[in-house]
Formats: structure tokens, sequence, C-alpha cells
């Protein structure tokens, strides 16, 4: 038997194999953001509680680091996200949350935070998603820290979670000279109350 | 790690299929090793369906047909972000609904020419949206790849095209063979 004649099957084991480990090396779904290391695109949005009244721009963004949560209350996983956002304001009080509620309802978004806690210093407006797009946004949760100068040092696309907050935030922040714990010993959030009470508040 | 949800998705009876096999429990954890392999199929599959059985329709003006013209061409080339296998026109996920109206918004409010168009794409969602990825460092073996196989190619051509050329012969070894030929 010539060993000539398994080259082609060689060949495509070869390529299975490529394919089999490439799709798994990488969560095709997860897409880079663009902003990284570029500034924070210029917007104007409304502001949840409302505000004085004007909208709110880039440039309130800036002087001191800021983390963007892109976050709705049709998207579970920010549900979960919530708590380790009240974490993270507890651990790094001087670090401003700026919410973006993302094609949301805005009456369930207040009762959401009445609900589950506020760790946000306000909320913008984002209705039909417009403001998303400008922010490279595809779904929620997206969460991005803006440098004082308003440039995207770091994106998360999906929750933040305990592990992101030590390993990408909490280094990033301490780095601008922002005092944060260190992360081992996050304070405990109270309990949040169940679900039920934000669903009771909904009207059906 | 939590998944990264999409705005929902109306449930119509094109994708009825489509989305039972997609929604998921939240905050269940990835799929790991071949089971994900095999759901990488599963959705594509899907997904292909899907965009066959829900054509997505928006009701646009124009101010005339030839600026319409710009954005079904435009909108036709990018990819959605969320769909993997689909360009924008093709794919009914909210995100793409979304980029539509911002191409529309740019092309007919804003007058931006289609260059610019797809500069606002790229510059918020990166090399991703674009079908035809530019030629850069993390692209180099998804443009080089291809003339690589074409040189092996070339090469084992050219080794078997030597192997059938007869020896290399000396005018006396030839006149010997000649000799040995004719007594034959």
């Amino acid at each position: 038997m010539r060993p000539a004649l398994f080259a082609p099957l060689a060949l495509f084991a070869v390529v299975l194999a490529i394919g089999y480990i490439g799709f798994q090396l990488e969560d095709p779904q997860r897409l880079p953001s663009a902003l990284l290391g570029k500034p924070f695109p210029a917007f104007a949005a409304p502001r949840l509680d409302g505000g004085s009244g004007a909208l709110v721009r880039r440039e309130d963004l800036l002087g001191s680091p800021v983390l963007v949560n892109v976050w709705a209350t049709w998207c579970p996983t920010c549900r979960a996200e919530h708590d380790e956002l009240l974490r993270i304001h507890a651990a790094a009080p001087t670090l401003r949350i700026i919410g973006v509620n993302y094609k949301d309802d805005a009456a369930k978004a207040r009762r959401w935070l009445r609900a589950y806690g506020d760790p946000y210093e306000f909320n913008l407006v984002d209705l039909d998603g417009a403001l998303g797009v400008e922010l490279g946004v595809y779904g929620a949760p997206e969460t991005f820290l803006l440098n004082p100068e308003g440039e995207v040092v770091f994106k998360q696309v999906g929750a933040v979670t305990s592990d992101i907050w030590r390993q990408e935030l909490a280094p990033r922040l301490a780095a601008m000279g922002m005092r944060v714990d260190d992360g081992a010993e996050l304070p405990e959030v109270g309990a949040a109350p169940p679900s039920a009470a934000l669903e009771a508040d909904v009207p059906a | 790690m939590f998944r990264h949800e999409p705005f929902p998705v109306r449930i119509g009876a094109g994708n009825l299929r489509a989305m039972k096999l997609r929604r998921r429990p939240p905050l269940r954890s990835q799929p790991s090793g071949a089971f994900r392999g095999w759901l990488v199929g599963l959705c594509l599959l899907c997904g292909a369906a899907s965009a066959l059985a829900a054509s997505p329709v928006d009701v646009y003006d124009f101010p005339d047909s030839e600026v319409e013209a710009r954005y079904r061409a435009l909108v036709a080339e990018f990819r959605c972000p969320k769909c993997l296998n689909t360009n924008l026109a093709g794919s009914d996920a909210p995100i793409a609904k979304d980029l539509r109206a911002a191409v529309h918004r740019l092309i007919v409010e804003e007058g931006r020419s289609d260059q610019e168009v797809r500069d606002y794409l790229q510059a918020r969602y990166g090399d991703f949206v674009l079908y035809d990825p530019p030629f850069k460092a993390a692209t180099l073996a998804l443009w080089l790849g291809p003339l690589i196989f074409v040189g092996i190619g070339l090469g084992l051509l050219a080794g078997r095209w030597r192997r059938r050329q007869p020896a290399h012969l000396s005018d006396a070894d030839r006149a010997r063979l000649q000799r040995l030929l004719d007594e034959a």
C-alpha cells in the first residue's frame, strides 16, 4: 500500500483539527471593541431622573474615571450584574458610575432602581438605541471604563463580575490614582428584596 | 461567564422555531467542549433558517431612487454584529434594525457619502461588521493563507513534473542507448 494514498485523508484530518480547535479558541460572538483606546464618542442624552432638564454630554464625563454601564430591565444578566455594581460602588465610592438605560421603559427602570438599589450617579435614557449605536453597543449589559480624559481604557461585553472587577477594573483604577479596595473583601451588600417585590410593582 | 443579551425579539411565526432553540435559561454558564462545537453548528443552521424565513421590512422614505439604491447596497454590505452570518439587510435582529436606521439617517438626513457611512460603522463596531476585512497585521493569515496553499500546490506540481522528465543523458550515453535499442 502506498503511503501517498493517505495524504488527502491526513490533510483532511489536519483541516478538521484546525477547525475544531479554532472554533473553541475564541467566542465568535465576542466582538472586540473598536473604541478601545479611543475617545468616548460625543453624545447628548436626557437623564432618567430628569436632572436639571439639560442633556448630558460627553464633556460631563471628563475629569475623573467613569464606569459607563449599559443595562435594561428586560435583561436578566443585568439583574445578576446589579449586585456587583452595588459592591463596586461601595468599594470605590469616588468612582462615578453612569448608567445607560438601553431600549427600556423609564417607569420600569425607576422601579428597578428603587427595588434593587441604585449604584449610579445618574442614568441616561436611550429609548431607541441611537446612543447605543454611537457607543458600538449591540446588547446588554456592556460596560466601559473611561479615564479622566474621556478615553475608553476597558470594555466588558456581558456582565461585570467580581473577577472582572478584581482583574480588570480595580487595577486600572488604582493605576489612575483612585483609592480602591483590593477586591479581596468587598463589602457585603444588604440582601436585595426578592424579585417578586419588583414583579408585584409591574402593572399587568 | 454571564451571557450578553440582545434586545428581545417579538416572536413571529417565521422565527418561532429558531427562537425556541435559541432561548436559554439566563445566567447559565457557557457550554464547553464538544457540546459547544455542536451548538455552534446548530446556531449557524438556525441563523440561516431564520434569515430565510423572515426577511425584515422597514418603511423608510427616500428623496430619490438613487439614494434608495445606495441604502440597499450599504445595508447589504455590512455584517450584523449579533448574527455572525447575516448582513444588515437580511437580519431581523434589533441591533441590525438600529444600524439600518443609522445608515438611513446618515445618508438621507445628514447627506454623508458611502465611504463616510463605512467609516462610521467601522469606528464603532470594528472590522467585525466588514465582510471585506482590511489588510493589516491581524488579518495577514486571512489574506496570505490562500497564497501559501497555492504555493504548496505549485511546489507539488513542479515536483511531479520534474520526476516525469526523462533522465538527463550525456551524448555518449545517448549513443549507447540508441545502439542497444537498434540491437534489440
